[in-house]
């Protein structure tokens, strides 16, 4: 990526501020800030961008991402000044976005199981944990399944399996999601919206 | 919202009441203040001085659960000063329909009330219709039995010493705000209101909506730039998630869950089918069908033929009344019927009222799973505080996910933008994105009904191909499955379509099998023309901000809706300095506008502008809802004062109350003197499961706190900074007293009624003594039309912790 004169003079608008305020000896916070600043314009020499929403409120402010080439880290995240809403602005949540990216050591990073009665987790792979999964679902739905109500009507449902979520999933995620749990015969769906 | 975010620059009046915008929807305040810097008047209404009310040109305090003679007052300045914009009113609402005889109001009960069922027989509601079905209007709006003049008498009650006697809120600042906001019935004003949980999360939550919605409709504020209802949506997909019907009472596009005496399509297609005899009225909802085959062909693909319904009998079906929603469903986990739980991306151990009964049901599933990116308090439930993990049996898998920049596809924002966003990194480790998860988690399922097990047609059946060559999920094929797709060669008009093009837009889905559409409402979100989602260009023709080429927004990238009702019958603005659409030559320019219809001055061919109502009008009248056709005054479940001024009806005559042991309330009760409300702050996002593991944020807000007055804080002996406990009939949780003169005492008739304030973005995982969550004191009592639960008005008791060391 080339530095457009635009960011150019953001970055360089924000190392002069962190300067002049570490030379009063006020803020060593903003000296090292001013460090971080340097190791970013190196960072993103061969960083690419990319454009994201934020993923909090319903405002739907633009993001810029960057993405370190070598690595395909992400390394800095800030608003998107080409977004007619946030013109570049965000709130201290979306300017943290950084922090909930693989950058948080506490990310969750393997599929966890804990078995009845026990006080840990068990670290498992995908296929097991999946795997288990279904195999509770189809024990679950067919030992519940409700072909006809106390009226005999067919309603080919089960009350015994619920799901709740998610206002923080993709729309393309949400449509095969509540398609699969139709199909499985859930009608306990529900999510944020309800509170 | 029926407008959005960059459309508030063009309001004259915003209201802010039920939400705190500034803190909790910062980047709106960029919008509120380029209309203020135009002169536009800012009033915020809230029982705390807030954020948004320090930016605010008048500020007024109220007691939690008092907004409906709060506004209720208004209507009845609106009609007493004649404030009202008439020709909107008489032409575009239902204030000339005339009630039938059989409505009645006493007391704080409409008739038809059944107190066995806790119900109203909204048939005693209806208009009178003549012998060809159309309604009885009178259009001078004098006839006592029409909507006008019951709206006048039923608010004729909520007079200025009463409100202001219920409400807490000073003489002179209800007057300042109604007189204020009564301006924008001037037809060259826009008044706004911004809402959000602040109202929807009581026992009158809707109602508390309707009356602003009569409000609008009387100032003629809907359908105009600078106008609108707007919900201001607190998660980034929230419009999304409801839109794509992750909600028990609908599927996708809102179109209904089918229930178990429409036993064939036939009949469901006769449910959702709407019928009107009003030529004028165009009752968008008659497309229902057309709607629903194209969302069943999506289902199940080639498995859907007009001769097996199109799969309509593989859908579940609700029994007639089996309410599934958010507490009826942590009850019924609570009473051991539910045995399989998915959490996905949610964390009801901390955003659930009455939180500890949730917790408590958690333990009593036989498997849980819980994916999210963060641990969190819910996949970690059993080892919480009070847990004894080797009595808990249920099974627990938490899956990693990848977080929103790890992953491609569209979210919608509260204005209704579906927009694009795309993969900048990698998850860590063994994290997936959701889609991925999913995916390959319906395969193994499916895997095993080939081999049998109950009725497997469904699960077979479902239509499930969003996977890529390599395997992996891909939202461009789902994007286009919601979109749409001609499945034959068919000729519409003059154009003909290929089988596999993708929809050019909802107006062109068919009922007879020949189209898909995941959801109606998103057709045209990727068509012929690309992925519209993704778009950025920002010209602005309208000089409205609308910003008709960036992204996408539904239906049919209308970006404010109901904008018909913005022109005269000739199809002129109303306001011809903001025009959001205007009929020039014989066709619409300016916004998409609600439908192609000239306007209503040609007699033939002209329409409502109401389109998703039945009667093409909006309802200041609104005989639909569960608790009446008219917004009235009831006290929370939970409530400081010990009888109704309004009525002798103390609280919503039609929610449902919970009567197990762990669904305690308590009103007027000494032990739990003071009304208690929650909210957010600006550095944590809902209950904190994501903000509260970054060092920036938990730096910023460290640690559950309650806001309080300075007299209450003398009251109780505390200084700013002690630990204190809060606690309901239902738990109880420490905070650091925080004591402000944000919070001042209410005045209550005679009495003194003190009001303290939560946060609910903490829990016990994270930080170490942050703090619990506030939803252990929160009642599990819902809005008898939503079940949205009360966790803005109950009652709670703050006491210093003695010995608790101060920390600040």
């Amino acid at each position: 990526m080339t530095v457009t004169r635009r960011d150019f003079f953001k970055i360089s608008g924000a190392v002069g501020a962190g300067l002049a305020l570490s030379s009063l000896g006020v803020d060593l916070q903003t000296a090292k800030a001013y460090a971080q600043e340097l190791k970013k314009i190196d960072k993103m020499k061969t960083a690419k961008q990319s454009t994201s929403i934020c993923a909090y409120c319903g405002v739907g402010c633009g993001l810029l991402c960057s993405t370190d080439s070598k690595t395909n880290k992400i390394i800095n995240i800030e608003g998107d000044p080409d977004h007619p809403i946030n013109e570049g602005a965000l709130c201290a949540k979306g300017a943290a976005t950084f922090q909930f990216t693989a950058a948080n050591p506490d990310r969750l990073k393997k599929v966890l199981y804990r078995a009845p009665g026990s006080d840990k987790w068990q670290e498992k792979s995908w296929d097991w944990a999946l795997s288990e999964i279904a195999k509770r679902v189809k024990a679950t739905r067919d030992a519940t399944f409700i072909e006809k109500n106390a009226k005999g009507q067919v309603v080919n449902r089960t009350d015994a399996i619920a799901h709740i979520g998610s206002a923080a999933l993709d729309n393309e995620e949400l449509w095969p999601l509540q398609a699969a749990m139709r199909a499985l015969g859930l009608v306990y769906i529900e999510h944020q919206a309800r509170i | 919202m029926t407008n959005h975010w960059i459309d508030l620059r063009n309001s004259d009046c915003i209201l802010v009441m039920g939400s705190n915008v500034a803190s909790n929807h910062p980047i709106a305040m960029k919008w509120i203040q380029k209309a203020k810097d135009k002169g536009t008047k800012l009033i915020s209404v809230d029982p705390r001085f807030t954020q948004t009310s320090a930016r605010a040109d008048i500020y007024a305090s109220l007691r939690s659960g008092t907004d409906i003679p709060f506004l209720g007052g208004m209507i009845k300045y609106l009609l007493d000063n004649d404030k009202i914009e008439k020709d909107y009113v008489v032409n575009y609402t239902n204030a000339s329909f005339i009630v039938g005889d059989k409505f009645d109001f006493a007391d704080g009960l409409f008739s038809g009330y059944d107190p066995e069922k806790r119900s109203y027989d909204k048939s005693l509601w209806a208009f009178v219709k003549d012998d060809k079905g159309l309604v009885a209007k009178d259009p001078t709006l004098e006839n006592p039995k029409c909507v006008y003049q019951l709206l006048k008498k039923h608010y004729s009650r909520y007079d200025i010493d009463l409100v202001s006697s219920i409400t807490g809120t000073p003489k002179e600042d209800l007057l300042k705000v109604w007189e204020t906001y009564a301006q924008t019935s001037s037809k060259d004003k826009a008044g706004t209101i911004l809402y959000a949980m602040g109202w929807t999360q009581h026992t009158v939550g809707v109602q508390n909506i309707r009356t602003m919605a009569i409000i609008q409709l009387l100032l003629g504020n809907m359908g105009v730039a600078g106008g609108g209802v707007n919900a201001l949506r607190g998660e980034s997909n929230v419009q999304g998630s409801t839109d794509q019907a992750l909600l028990f009472h609908i599927l996708p596009g809102y179109l209904r869950m089918p229930s178990a005496d429409l036993a064939t399509l036939e009949d469901y297609k006769k449910a959702i089918t709407p019928k009107t005899a009003d030529p004028m009225s165009a009752n968008w909802w008659q497309n229902g069908p057309k709607y629903a085959v194209s969302l069943l062909k999506s289902f199940w693909g080639e498995k859907a033929t007009a001769e097996n319904d199109f799969g309509y009998g593989w859908l579940p079906k609700l029994d007639v009344g089996q309410n599934c929603s958010w507490l009826n469903l942590f009850d019924d986990m609570y009473n051991g019927k539910i045995k399989g739980f998915f959490a996905w991306g949610q964390n009801p151990a901390c955003s659930s009222a009455n939180a500890h009964k949730v917790r408590q049901a958690l333990g009593k599933l036989d498997w849980l799973v819980n994916i999210n990116i963060f641990d969190n308090e819910t996949g970690s439930f059993w080892k919480g505080p009070g847990m004894d993990p080797k009595s808990i049996k249920t099974e627990v898998f938490m899956l990693p996910c990848a977080a929103s920049v790890e992953k491609e596809g569209s979210i919608s924002n509260s204005g209704r933008w579906a927009q694009w966003r795309y993969k900048a990194g990698n998850a860590p480790g063994m994290a997936k994105p959701d889609g991925d998860i999913l995916a390959d988690l319906f395969v193994k399922i499916r895997d095993l009904y080939k081999k049998g097990g109950k009725h497997p047609e469904p699960i077979l059946n479902l239509k499930w191909d969003y996977v890529d060559k390599k395997g992996h999920f891909d939202p461009h094929l789902v994007a286009k499955e919601i979109n749409g797709y001609f499945l034959k060669d068919i000729k519409i008009g003059d154009k003909e379509y290929k089988k596999g093009d993708l929809v050019p837009g909802f107006a062109l889905l068919q009922a007879d099998g020949s189209t898909s559409s995941g959801n109606w409402l998103y057709c045209q979100s990727y068509n012929a023309d690309g992925n519209n989602m993704a778009r950025r260009k920002k010209d602005d023709p309208t000089g409205l901000g609308l910003y008709p080429q960036w992204a996408w927004a539904w239906p049919v990238n209308r970006r404010i809706l109901y904008n018909r009702a913005s022109v005269d019958l000739n199809g002129q603005p109303n306001n011809p300095a903001r025009p959001v659409v205007k009929w020039v030559d014989g066709k619409w320019v300016g916004d998409v506008p609600d439908g192609p219809w000239p306007p209503m001055a040609d007699k033939e061919k002209g329409k409502l502008p109401f389109i998703m109502k039945p009667d093409g009008v909006a309802s200041i009248f609104g005989p639909g809802l569960n608790d009446g056709p008219f917004p009235e005054h009831y006290e929370p479940l939970e409530c400081p004062v010990p009888s109704n001024a309004l009525s002798k009806q103390f609280i919503n005559p039609t929610i449902k109350i919970f009567k197990g042991e762990k669904d305690q309330h308590l009103t007027c009760d000494p032990r739990f003197p003071f009304v208690g409300t929650t909210y957010r702050v600006t550095e944590h996002w809902q209950t904190g499961l994501m903000t509260r593991w970054q060092p920036w944020l938990i730096e910023a807000e460290p640690q559950m706190f309650v806001e309080m007055s300075e007299e209450l804080a003398q009251l109780r002996g505390i200084k700013n900074g002690e630990k204190v406990k809060v606690s309901s009939v239902r738990g109880e949780v420490e905070a650091v007293a925080m004591v402000t003169t944000r919070f001042k005492p209410f005045k209550i008739g005679d009495i003194t009624v003190h009001e303290v304030g939560m946060p609910w973005c903490f829990g016990w995982i994270t930080p170490k003594d942050g703090g619990e969550s506030v939803n252990l004191l929160t009642p599990n009592v819902g809005d008898p039309n939503t079940m949205i639960p009360e966790s803005k008005a109950f009652m709670v008791n703050v006491t210093k912790i003695e010995g608790g060391s101060k920390n600040v």
